[in-house]
């Protein structure tokens, strides 16, 4: 039993480290745009899969990496100054529908493209499975939590120590003060969306390995990484982390101890007590609430 | 002169979609107009929800399966008469929204948003967990048609007569719904609660009024649907099915009253038109071009248009949205 | 003001009808004209509807695949008996009403049959339709509850093999093994579900029990928890009802957890995906498939070599990849009715009642034998055991 509760909370680890890093990325642009950018997950994939192609065609893993996140980045930056920029102003339910419209054709596109096979890539550390106390854990898993962990660092150096850092932090809290300030605010929800771009290509490429990389995956890893952000709240970055890490565990412990099918349904109901109890979730802060 | 053209217009294009495809007897366009008809009536719900009483909702798939399930389940599990199955259908989303709603409804905006959808893919589990009830993953075959005694609805053809009777109605009572009181003490709660509040509205009674009456439209067409394609699982009860839902309101146009009608047909009709189209201009092009297209038109939808296609009621600009202008009446 | 909203309605309401004129042109287009017996080589139109796009992608690409090059070859050859095949192609997108409303489209088309849908969700849906149109229809999809019951799908036959006939050479594997005590898992969706049925349905009455049932979904990224529940449960061997990925990270799960009882697959892996995806991994792994992916091991003297090897070689040499058994249903679909249209000519009924007297024609599955109470025609002897050893499917002995 002890050695099932410990591979479980491997599997949890694996799992969460995954739901971490969407959850962030979705937090950071949040944060910075107020924006939810729900074709994140699709960002995601296409990344993985140009890594994939550019693989393909002989490229060494790192090389096929960093072109796909410049790839990325770059439509990232594209759609947001032709979809995002125009719509600068409109209601959040608008802005919603526009990030769906955009996940919806982005998934078409890597359908166009790559077809509906799964594609694999390779693990970034050639050995198998970590074996401590009876329990494997997947090497892969570590790599995604230092790039979930390097990328909390960064961000919060950068928004705590910079000046450009501090630049974004006034434009979130006061758009107008910041404006008059001269920064600009379109500039920053640019940069905003190239570096969720990129970074979202950087987590396909970690977390590819383990779950495969379909064109249709997307849409799952955005809902999942969603109520990840939402558990530990939407405000927060480092919220953003905890709740990837809780939502793994539960599933993987719902699945091992209770059932497999129920443990999507645990995951909601956590969610929906979050929200009822403390919308801001864990580690977020109250938002001031619109008259 | 053109008063009485424009009064009337309402009650000739609805007549014009009586008339035309029983002429046609086309079993495709029953077919289509079924599942439009069927999808505007959720809309319909949706839209009072959405348009009036402005509150988000990504889980309206929900109640449309709950309708769905319990019209089955109910006729082929328990032998109900259908017409009573039908009744059950739409009362059970009805219930479920006043036992969810006054806890949901205290949310706001992004907040509700996700607990809609949260309480979706709840609904969705307990459809694919459900078992023999249920019939899990492989969902339920062989329900009857609808009909009382020997009155059965056994073609497309008396099925779409009775959605667009239903729609009709439904159009007609939400007219009256929007005209009377509690419709402006809606859009007054859609405006502002806090304004609405403090002239005297119960607010958190009439936004769960708001909430069940969605559900319950939206219950009457999950049963229908049932009846109608007499096989139902899990797979239309999705979180995309109630994207969908929300996006036929937005397109039509929040807060209008044609705009949930116009929305369903847009959608679908655009699915359709795309499907036949593509191959003309790209050779061989397959479903991949569609959903690009699709997803590019619905953005720069939202981006030029974001009122909707019916623009009576300018949900996303600020200023000028009010009940009484220029000392007449809107509406 | 009342001139604003007036320009805005009646602009939204031109919009509406505009389109629910396309509809109609759309529904229209080739117009009802199922007239046959004019002396002219009048094209017999054959539909299909398919998930093309969507979940069932990977089911629905191969088979359109393979119908077109088929009917790209039977016209080449002139036909059947002189007249041309038009086949339309529709994507249901592997939604439920959007099968509807393509079955729809086919049958006012004029089509002779109905070829779908792909997955048994998709198939389900249409059969109403289907049944009142008095259209005959070929599934590809695996469901039994498709074709059954018969008294109720009398216009209704699919040519994948049901999940019972491949449960039950895998039973055969375990009774010859003496394994008693298996561990069952399957994917949460309408394949893992007819998967469980059947053997549930199936072990008891050969003295199998089942002493751990564990499922998971199809987009789980990591199914280690189900497999500690399997490792401690004592079961001899592990039944897996599911297809790639997740049966590919299923694999890998469980060699990563140094699980060394046998691993048994259903037949929703028979493809080189599987393999490519969960690499070495999957050695070992035993699964009944039809003959298709070993085709080059049959013995020359099975009378599914000839139809198994043009098969593959057409589609190699078309789409320089190798067919998979889903468009071998697509295949055998095909040529059921193009058998049945060949000897009842362009008549609705009459092809249904020689595709329910089919006996003895060789598919790619399968050899067929229909009857009035069996129309599926597939038997064990469609399917084989095999096992991958270094990345290759070897037949079982």
């Amino acid at each position: 039993m002890g050695e099932q509760l410990l591979q479980l909370l491997f599997s949890g680890l694996t799992l969460g480290s995954i739901y971490s890093i969407i959850a962030l990325i979705l937090v950071i642009t949040y944060k910075v745009t107020g924006i939810l950018n729900l074709a994140l997950g699709e960002f995601l994939v296409i990344g993985a899969l140009l890594t994939v192609s550019f693989k393909s065609m002989g490229m060494p893993l790192i090389a096929a990496s960093l072109l796909a996140m410049i790839v990325v980045a770059l439509l990232a930056g594209v759609l947001e100054r032709l979809t995002v920029n125009k719509a600068r102003g409109a209601s959040s339910l608008t802005m919603l529908i526009i990030t769906i419209g955009i996940s919806i054709s982005l998934r078409g596109l890597a359908l166009l493209i790559w077809g509906t096979d799964t594609y694999s890539l390779p693990s970034f550390t050639a050995s198998g499975p970590i074996m401590a106390g009876g329990a494997a854990l997947n090497p892969q898993s570590i790599w995604v939590f230092l790039l979930a962990a390097a990328t909390l660092i960064c961000v919060n150096t950068f928004l705590g120590r910079t000046y450009w850092g501090k630049a974004v932090k006034a434009s979130v809290l006061s758009p107008t003060g910041a404006q008059l300030q001269g920064i600009n605010l379109s500039t920053i929800s640019l940069a905003a969306f190239v570096f969720s771009g990129a970074l979202a290509t950087a987590a396909g490429i970690c977390i590819g390995p383990v779950t495969m990389v379909t064109y249709d995956m997307g849409f799952m890893l955005g809902v999942k990484g969603f109520i990840a952000a939402t558990i530990g709240g939407l405000g927060s970055i480092s919220g953003a982390v905890l709740g990837g890490l809780i939502l793994g565990l539960l599933e993987a412990y719902s699945s091992g101890l209770i059932s497999s099918g129920l443990n999507d349904a645990i995951s909601i109901v956590i969610l929906l007590t979050v929200l009822l109890i403390r919308p801001e979730g864990i580690l977020g802060t109250i938002s001031e609430r619109k008259i | 002169m053109k008063k009485i053209i424009f009064k009337f217009s309402g009650a000739v294009i609805m007549l014009v979609m009586l008339i035309i495809p029983l002429l046609l007897n086309s079993n495709y366009l029953y077919g289509s107009l079924i599942v439009i008809g069927l999808y505007a009536i959720v809309v319909q719900g949706l839209g009072i929800l959405m348009g009036y009483a402005g509150q988000v909702s990504f889980g309206h798939a929900a109640f449309f399966g709950l309708g769905a399930y319990t019209a089955a389940i109910l006729t082929t599990r328990f032998h109900w008469p259908s017409l009573l199955a039908l009744l059950a259908a739409i009362l059970l989303p009805g219930i479920v929204a006043a036992l969810i709603g006054r806890q949901t409804l205290k949310l706001r905006e992004l907040y509700l948003a996700l607990a809609t959808l949260g309480f979706g893919i709840l609904v969705h589990i307990i459809f694919t967990e459900g078992g023999e009830i249920t019939g899990g993953p492989s969902g339920i075959s062989g329900i009857p048609h609808l009909g009382i005694g020997s009155l059965v609805l056994n073609s497309d053809r008396e099925f779409y007569i009775l959605v667009w009777i239903t729609l009709v109605l439904i159009l007609l009572g939400i007219r009256n719904l929007v005209r009377s009181r509690a419709g402006r003490a809606l859009c007054a709660i859609r405006e502002s609660e806090y304004a609405a509040e403090n002239a005297g509205i119960d607010c958190v009674t009439l936004k769960l009024q708001a909430f069940i009456f969605s559900a319950l439209l939206t219950g009457l067409a999950g049963g229908l649907y049932a009846f109608y394609v007499t096989f139902i699982s899990p797979s239309p009860f999705t979180f995309h099915a109630s994207v969908q839902f929300v996006l036929m309101a937005v397109i039509g146009g929040l807060g209008t009253f044609w705009g949930p009608l116009l929305g369903a047909v847009v959608v679908v009709a655009l699915n359709e038109i795309l499907k036949e189209l593509i191959p003309l201009i790209i050779p061989g092009a397959g479903g991949e071009y569609q959903i690009i297209i699709y997803g590019i038109i619905l953005v720069a939808l939202m981006i030029y248009r974001p009122q909707g296609l019916s623009s009576i009621g300018e949900f996303f600009q600020s200023s000028k949205k009010s009940l009484v202008q220029d000392g007449k009446e809107v509406n | 003001m009342m001139k604003r909203k007036f320009k805005g309605f009646t602009g939204s309401m031109v919009v509406a009808l505009l389109l629910a004129v396309s509809l109609i042109l759309g529904g229209c287009s080739s117009g009802k004209s199922s007239k046959a017996g004019s002396e002219t080589a009048e094209p017999y139109k054959v539909g299909a509807v398919l998930d093309i796009s969507g979940t069932s992608s990977s089911l629905g690409t191969p088979e359109r695949d393979t119908l077109l090059m088929m009917v790209d070859k039977i016209n080449a050859e002139g036909g059947i008996q002189g007249h041309p095949i038009e086949l339309i192609i529709e994507d249901n997108k592997s939604d439920e009403t959007e099968a509807v409303l393509a079955a729809n489209k086919l049958i006012e088309k004029g089509v002779l049959a109905v070829l779908g849908g792909s997955s048994s969700g998709t198939s389900m849906a249409i059969i109403k339709t289907v049944q009142d149109a008095q259209i005959p229809m070929i599934s590809l999809a695996a469901a039994s509850s498709i074709v059954e019951p018969v008294a109720e799908r009398q216009w209704i036959f699919k040519t994948a093999q049901s999940d019972i006939v491949m449960i039950n050479k895998i039973i055969e594997y375990l009774k010859k093994n003496n394994m008693t005590k298996i561990a069952f898992m399957y994917m949460n969706n309408a394949y893992g579900d007819n998967g469980k049925k059947a053997i549930s349905a199936a072990a008891p009455q050969n003295g199998i029990t089942i002493v751990a049932e564990e499922k998971f979904d199809a987009t789980d990224n990591d199914m280690t928890p189900q497999l500690t529940n399997v490792k401690s449960s004592g079961a001899q061997a592990v039944v897996v009802w599911a297809i790639p990925p997740s049966a590919s990270i299923l694999t890998k799960n469980y060699k990563d957890l140094g699980l060394t009882i046998p691993l048994i697959h259903s037949h929703g892996v028979g493809n080189q995906k599987f393999i490519e995806l969960a690499k070495d991994a999957a050695d070992g792994v035993i699964l009944p498939i039809g003959k298709l992916p070993v085709a080059d091991q049959i013995a020359d003297s099975d009378p599914q070599k000839a139809v198994l090897t043009s098969y593959i070689n057409d589609y190699q040499s078309k789409y320089n990849t190798a067919p998979n058994s889903f468009g071998g249903y697509a295949a055998d679909a095909l040529s059921l009715l193009v058998k049945a249209i060949e000897k009842a000519g362009p008549d609705h009924s009459a092809i249904r009642n020689e595709l329910e007297k089919t006996q003895g024609l060789v598919g790619v599955s399968g050899v067929f034998n229909m009857s009035e109470q069996d129309h599926n025609g597939l038997s064990e002897d469609s399917a084989v055991l095999v096992q991958i050893e270094d990345g290759k499917w070897k037949i079982l002995q």
